[in-house]
């Protein structure tokens, strides 16, 4: 299903949480929308969903125009921050709620709905639990029913609310895997909201960056990461280092190397990310002297905290290979290089 | 198979109390309590019944099958069995519209449900002589059409109706509030109709909440003496609810018979008590697992 958003706008009480705001999501997609609070992530998926209706703009599903239509007429699978289940009924019962509420007409028989039920519980690997209450299973459990109990209305969409917020870091990794698996053995189109960037990169075949009810970027993982559009995507996605630099002519020095300046002449701020800056023992053409002040060891990456003179801190990583050649520690002088920086001139 | 009564595995693990007070003070305290209530609520209790029954047996049976007294627990039980249902939907969609949904003049309508426990029961009853009493504002227009309301029926049960209205409504407030509106939109995106979330999703997450309310409001149905005794007119046999025949016959030193007819209406309140705690121990299982009280 083909979900596009036209110009969609939605207040409240005078606070734009989405503003004009246009978005097209193709079949079978997983889109993660990414943003930091307020930034009307959650807003947009649920006017997608049809828990919220714009006050402005159209949503269309494949072509036809759903802005109208109620939840329920969506056929979408809606998964809550907070799960949602119904607590005063068993897993199996909160399973086959979408099928029970179904018209006479179209509801399935009752050993229909068991063989559903049960074939969904098998899906999420909760067989043994169709008889327990909402409250006796853990988090990880609990957001497995809530999945079961959208998919079971067979929908076409997936649409999910911070779907591994509240779960603990390696509950989520598996979730995340899982979750991805489904969507494409199902066929779904997807889309989840996520405040976290490396839940986006890692999951969603595009991602939307979104800040104050606009959309900053949208682009795959790899793309968003490598070249953000803006300031804001550059410090929203992973670590980075703001340098600012005095403009030259037609050149700037961020960290010593002079870069080229296309267009704008004048001072502004250079972007940096810690592995794209080299760091070595000996002066080289282009390096600025600095003065090693931390070094965190962090597993698969060693962050190093550096002094400049005349300048803010600025952080490195390395590979733990790369960091043993160096060896560097604590107080010791090198060399610094940025291979890559990403020049955004003042406005 | 037994889906309700699975018992929830929600058993706190015993723990020592940091807050560990001297024997003397907790002896102390525990003593308060129980004279407080042994006092103020035993005692006056046990009063009732030992003076119902104070001239025999013989006398509390006649006091209560006299045919004024029938008359009167007829019409309490009447007035009852109209004013708490009347209450119980009233009390779900105000708490319903007030806890789902946003909309302007919820903040006056949460001070109106109030507005019964702030005033003084004569004014509650007051206001319907002023409304339908011959010289009230709609008392001419009813009388040609020979509808009596005050001094009648109809009056009893509108006073009793607005003295116990925000007793559902109060008790579901606070407990939807709670609950949010998660539940019931994952159950709408499931595709149920609106009455269908309502019943099957809503009712059940508030069900003791609204039994606690009901049993309130009847007891307080049953037991309304101010504004039912404006409204009523006194008329033995006809417009007198138990507690106002209980006190024509105090009045007229028939203490017997009066303290016979108080100990039927107290004990109907017994009755509420019981079934209540009678549910809470049957269902204690899934109160536990639904969390609430």
């Amino acid at each position: 299903m083909t979900i596009t958003v036209k110009g969609v706008a939605k207040e409240f009480g005078g606070f734009r949480a989405v503003d004009d705001l246009d978005l097209i999501i193709h079949e079978g997609e997983l889109v993660a929308l990414l943003g930091p609070s307020g930034s009307g992530k959650t807003t947009l998926l649920r006017i997608i969903a049809g828990l919220e209706f714009p006050d402005r703009g159209q949503v269309l599903f494949n072509g036809d125009d759903a802005t109208a239509r109620a939840v329920g007429e969506r056929a979408v699978g809606f998964v809550f921050q907070h799960y949602a289940l119904f607590r005063h009924m068993t897993v199996f019962e909160n399973v086959a709620f979408g099928l029970r509420v179904k018209p006479r007409a179209q509801r399935p028989s009752r050993p229909e709905i068991t063989r559903r039920v049960h074939e969904l519980l098998r899906l999420v690997q909760l067989e043994g639990m169709a008889q327990r209450y909402p409250t006796q299973l853990s988090g990880g459990q609990r957001q497995r029913v809530a999945l079961a109990r959208a998919l079971a209305i067979e929908p076409r969409v997936l649409l999910l609310d911070e779907p591994f917020g509240a779960l603990d870091a390696q509950v989520r990794k598996d979730l995340r895997r899982w979750l991805r698996r489904l969507h494409q053995e199902m066929g779904l189109t997807s889309v989840f909201v996520t405040h976290d960037q490396e839940e986006a990169l890692e999951l969603a075949d595009r991602v939307v960056v979104m800040n104050k009810g606009r959309i900053e970027q949208i682009g795959a993982p790899a793309e968003i990461y490598d070249r953000p559009a803006n300031p804001f995507v550059y410090e929203f996605l992973g670590q980075v280092n703001r340098v600012p630099y005095r403009g030259e002519g037609n050149t700037a020095r961020v960290l010593g190397r002079s870069f080229a300046l296309e267009g704008t002449a004048g001072d502004g701020i250079a972007y940096v990310r810690p592995e794209e800056i080299e760091i070595s023992r000996e002066p080289r053409p282009d390096s600025v002297p600095a003065l090693v002040r931390h070094v965190t060891a962090l597993g698969p990456v060693i962050r190093i905290d550096l002094d400049l003179e005349g300048s803010d801190p600025v952080e490195v990583s390395l590979p733990p290979a790369r960091w043993r050649d160096l060896c560097v520690t604590k107080g010791d002088a090198v060399h610094l290089r940025p291979a890559n920086v990403r020049i955004f001139p003042a406005a | 198979m037994i889906a309700t009564l699975t018992p929830a595995a929600t058993t706190l693990p015993v723990r020592r109390r940091a807050t560990r007070e001297g024997r003397g003070v907790r002896w102390l305290l525990t003593t308060v309590a129980v004279l407080f209530l042994l006092g103020f609520l035993v005692l006056p209790l046990i009063a009732v019944f030992v003076e119902a029954l104070r001239a025999g047996w013989g006398t509390y049976v006649a006091a209560i099958f006299e045919p004024d007294a029938l008359a009167a627990i007829r019409l309490t039980l009447l007035v009852a069995a109209i004013a708490v249902p009347v209450n119980l939907v009233f009390g779900l969609c105000a708490s319903w519209a007030i806890a789902k949904f946003d909309f302007p003049g919820k903040s006056v309508l949460i001070t109106l449900i109030d507005l019964p426990f702030s005033v003084s029961p004569v004014i509650s009853g007051l206001v319907w002589v002023l409304l339908f009493g011959t010289s009230g504002l709609l008392g001419p227009f009813l009388a040609p059409l020979g509808i009596k309301i005050v001094f009648a029926v109809p009056g009893i049960v509108l006073a009793t109706i607005f003295v116990t209205f925000p007793f559902i409504a109060r008790e579901l407030i606070p407990l939807m509030a709670e609950q949010g509106r998660e539940a019931e939109e994952a159950a709408v995106s499931l595709g149920a109709s609106g009455w269908q979330t309502f019943r099957l999703v809503t009712l059940p997450n508030v069900k003791w909440g609204l039994l606690y309310g009901v049993l309130l409001c009847n007891a307080r149905a049953m037991g309304e003496f101010g504004a039912v005794s404006v409204v009523s007119g006194h008329i033995r046999g006809l417009t007198n609810t138990m507690p106002l025949h209980i006190e024509i016959l105090y009045n007229e030193y028939q203490s017997a018979a009066a303290f016979a007819v108080a100990s039927l209406l107290a004990l109907l309140g017994l009755v509420t008590l019981v079934i209540k705690t009678l549910l809470e121990w049957r269902y204690g299982a899934e109160l536990a697992a639904t969390r609430r009280h």
